[in-house]
């Protein structure tokens, strides 16, 4: 065999208490094209997931939504098949393919059967290679983005988060909404599509994770195969941004019975020695699981909501730290109230050392179980990778999590919260909340 | 999509069964209490799951909403765990857990390593029962399902829309109660009428076991013995009967109008049989009519038409809700291009449905769906999960776990006559319901 096994990594999960073994390789085709793989034969099935950094960032502002319509007209016709014969050639495979894009990704994912790889990846080829964006299918496509947007425009989530984005990130490129506006989409021709896709699907933010019934062998072929025709180099990426809203609050007027909160401020990067520390405070502060101060206070002792929780975002460009809760109109205030009395609590007092064992126990023993699935597998390490992080991340990633203690967490939750400059955006009709101009 | 995400979820949990990888053993205690468990042995994890052949269909007149409630309190405290120390419990054991609630059934289930089993079925086992509720405990729960019902339903006119054309559909039976309650009901529910649902029907012998994962079944069998095997089997428990439907004499046709709406579309259901112990064939010609009608939008009968050909459509999709314990739905979708009326694509609908009985089946899509159907069955033993809540489903719909392995193979032996024959007994205009939701109309005069 030859150059392509540049690493060769048995990771052994050995957080506590599962040790799941999961081998991954990095694989180098002769082509110069990347990728990780997991070789599993116990299902005859392949799952490949394949992530272009850029997305809807790398957009022009007039040109708002163009990569959001392009991906979606990937399965709608390809070389010499219109949007039926693509789709019926699916079918014939039983292959799944999937093309999905955000703010900062294109993300396209395949399951097939291993009997049908040859066929299923020349399928995957022609979408991601020579996508027709055909007059019948662009007219389609753009009509039913456009009602989307429109539904967007009085759903409460979108309604809130289209506003944080704004006024978190202002003009630059995160602050847009990533499926463009009706007028930007109105205008977008099947030149653009052409443009979009010339400009988003490129080699130097292409990163490919293959898990299932392949060998390496096999992979390296079909790696030059599926890529090797794609263009160096695509649309410039954007600059670093920073977290501009101040402390305050922002009250949208929508007709309805609950309120729908969102709210920010300044976070940490992922590359910041306390990040791991950081990781494990959010996790007791509002991390997502029953168990959290949040949840506690304001869902099982108030009973003011169904779902509270904050969360460290991580973007290739910007950081910062989050949340979200719904209550009704007349308790959001007092919901805001407990979030940011907790707030200023871990940033003042930490966290107690029977919180921090327990979080600990519940972060490391869970890990393992997300490798569970194929596709879920190869999600994570497209992840992986888009971070940035060593192969071996999964493999170290719980020590990381063992080396916090209790004074790491209350140096770092004293550093990056502040209570004073969360900015919440409230839609609905809260009565009592005052909004900041 | 929310209508799409419908159909593509009976599709999957329908068709995942007789398993390779998964090696289904059962086995019943002696209080009642059924077994199942799914071998899955790549990892060293389990999944942990007590589903009650209980759910908002088996609720009194006047308490909707209860069954949901309870589902909430059973992670309040017992004799043996203070509140919250249950899922303090899962969490330390780096488990995740949750717990959900349908027409059907009431489920709770944990995903923890293998070696944790024994310890989530100890605490499973004592909440089945040994709850212990307090008033500082079901209060501020009450908050939470009156928010998680503004969360789901009253902030999202699709929801309300849904509730509606259920009410409409169901004029005796208990499906047309929303599972998560109505409001006005839901802020009455007291912790009497908790415990009396809990005291009727969480029993052994309405219970099953679902253990899929890094298990041995003798194993599985010995700790369910030591753990649930325990639990006193409640005399209550009786086949369920619920109120049925009586003859269906009119189309309905309904229009739901709010000011949140931006995109009109119409959606129509017709009352449907639902998958029977040992006769599964009309449910499964249902469930591969409605993959015919609109399985994909660029393949489908009705995809083809409305969409490609006509161009009078933006989305169009059907399903078939086929894993219930009493007659279901069929149902079909279509969202109107900009500036075509739901007039118009309800016409065109009709006109397509006569035409689909002129023209027959289409042998090529028909073949195409079954490849799919057979090559799902090996995309799902790649999903433990999944298997489990096939198997949680179906067995709380009344069906045995040899109707769930013969499933796929029913799909697989359904002719083009049966599914001819089963399309024009459900497409009977006189049991449907036809809803438009649009935007608030400006009277014109």
């Amino acid at each position: 065999m030859n150059k392509f096994l540049s690493a060769f990594i048995m990771i052994l999960l050995s957080g506590l208490p599962v040790n799941a073994e999961l081998i991954i390789h990095e694989v180098k085709s002769k082509g110069g094209i990347t990728a990780w793989l997991v070789s599993d034969n116990s299902i005859p099935i392949i799952s490949f997931d394949i992530a272009f950094k850029g997305g809807a960032s790398t957009e022009l502002d007039d040109k708002l939504g163009a990569t959001y319509l392009m991906a979606g007209l990937l399965e709608e016709g390809a070389g010499n098949m219109d949007a039926t014969a693509f789709s019926l050639a699916a079918e014939e495979l039983a292959t799944s393919l999937s093309f999905n894009s955000s703010r900062e990704r294109i993300s396209i994912s395949a399951e097939f059967l291993k009997e049908t790889t040859n066929q299923s990846i020349a399928l995957l080829k022609a979408a991601i290679t020579q996508p027709a964006f055909n007059d019948a299918a662009f007219e389609r496509t753009k009509a039913q983005v456009l009602s989307i947007i429109s539904r967007n425009q009085t759903d409460p989530r979108k309604i809130a988060s289209n506003a944080f984005n704004k006024i978190a990130f202002e003009s630059h490129p995160y602050g847009r909404p990533y499926q463009g506006t009706a007028n930007t989409i109105s205008s977008l021709t099947q030149d653009d599509m052409f443009e979009a896709h010339r400009q988003n699907l490129t080699k130097d933010r292409l990163f490919v994770s293959v898990v299932g019934d392949i060998t390496a062998d096999e992979l390296l072929i079909i790696l030059d195969d599926l890529f090797g025709g794609l263009p160096e180099k695509g649309a410039l990426f954007p600059n670093v941004v920073n977290f501009k809203a101040l402390g305050g609050n922002t009250i949208i007027d929508f007709d309805t019975t609950q309120s729908t909160a969102l709210w920010g401020h300044s976070g940490i990067s992922q590359n910041d020695p306390d990040f791991f520390a950081a990781f494990v405070m959010n996790h007791i502060l509002g991390g997502g699981s029953f168990t959290s101060r949040l949840t506690d206070e304001v869902r099982e002792k108030r009973g003011l909501t169904y779902g509270v929780y904050s969360y460290i975002a991580n973007m290739d460009y910007a950081n910062f730290y989050g949340g979200s809760v719904s209550s009704a109109n007349d308790r959001i205030e007092e919901a805001l109230d407990v979030i940011k009395e907790e707030w200023a609590r871990m940033a003042n007092s930490g966290v107690t050392e029977e919180e921090l064992i327990a979080a600990k126990k519940y972060i490391t023993g869970s890990y393992p179980l997300r490798f569970d699935g194929n596709g879920q597998i190869a999600g994570i390490l497209t992840y992986s990778q888009t971070n940035d992080f060593p192969i071996n991340y999964p493999q170290n990633r719980n020590s990381y999590v063992e080396a916090v203690t209790k004074k790491d967490i209350a140096r770092v939750a004293n550093r990056i919260l502040k209570a004073e400059d969360i900015h919440f955006v409230v839609v609905g009709s809260p009565t009592g909340l005052v909004a900041t101009e | 999509m929310k209508y799409f995400y419908v159909a593509i979820f009976f599709l999957c949990s329908s068709y995942s069964a007789s398993l390779a990888i998964g090696e289904v053993s059962t086995f019943t205690l002696k209080n009642g209490m059924d077994i199942i468990v799914i071998e899955d042995h790549r990892a060293p994890i389990v999944t942990h799951m007590v589903w009650y052949k209980v759910g908002s269909a088996d609720e009194p007149p006047g308490k909707s909403g209860i069954a949901h409630y309870l589902e909430h309190l059973l992670f309040k405290g017992t004799e043996n765990l203070k509140t919250g120390e249950f899922s303090k419990i899962v969490a330390e054991n780096g488990g995740s857990e949750n717990a959900f609630t349908s027409y059907d059934y009431t489920g709770y289930f944990q995903r923890v390593a293998a070696d944790r089993l024994n310890l989530m079925m100890e605490i499973e086992s004592d909440r089945m029962q040994n709850l212990r509720l307090t008033i500082e405990d079901i209060l501020p729960e009450r908050g939470v399902i009156i928010e998680e019902r503004n969360s789901r339903t009253e902030n999202n006119p699709n929801s309300l829309f849904s509730e509606h054309r259920s009410a409409l559909m169901y004029q005796n039976h208990p499906y047309g109660v929303p599972v998560i309650g109505w409001m006005h009901e839901i802020e009455k529910l007291t912790r009497e009428d908790a415990i009396d649902f809990y005291e009727r029907y969480y029993a052994p012998n309405n219970a099953i076991l679902i253990v899929a994962g890094d298990v041995e079944p003798q194993a599985v069998l010995d700790l369910a013995q030591k753990h649930y095997g325990i639990r006193i089997a409640s005399k209550k428990i009786v086949k369920r009967v619920r109120p049925q439907e009586p003859p269906k004499r009119a189309a309905i046709h309904t229009i739901y109008e709010d000011p949140r709406v931006r995109q009109p579309y119409i959606i129509r259901e017709y009352l449907a049989e639902n998958r029977k112990p040992g006769d599964q064939l009309e449910a499964a010609a249902l469930t591969i009519f409605a993959h015919l009608l609109g399985g994909s939008g660029k393949t489908s009968f009705l995809g083809k038409r409305l969409q490609l050909d006509e161009k009078i459509a933006l989305n169009v999709s059907a399903w078939h809700s086929a894993t219930s314990y009493d007659p279901n739905k069929f149902g079909l979708y279509v969202v109107p291009v900009p500036d075509v009326s739901l007039q118009v694509v309800e016409d065109a609908l009709d006109l397509a449905l006569d035409n689909f009985f002129e023209v027959g089946i289409d042998q090529d899509h028909l073949k195409r769906i079954k490849t799919q159907i057979k090559a799902s069955e090996i995309f799902a033993l790649d999903n433990q999960e999944g298997i489990a809540r096939a198997y949680g489903t179906a067995l709380t719909s009344g069906l045995s776990v040899n109707d769930v392995k013969e499933w796929p193979n029913i799909l697989a032996a359904v002719s083009a006559e049966d599914i001819m024959i089963a399309a024009g007994k459900v497409l009977n205009p006189k049991s449907s319901v036809t809803g438009w939701i649009r935007g608030p109309q400006e009277i014109v005069e």
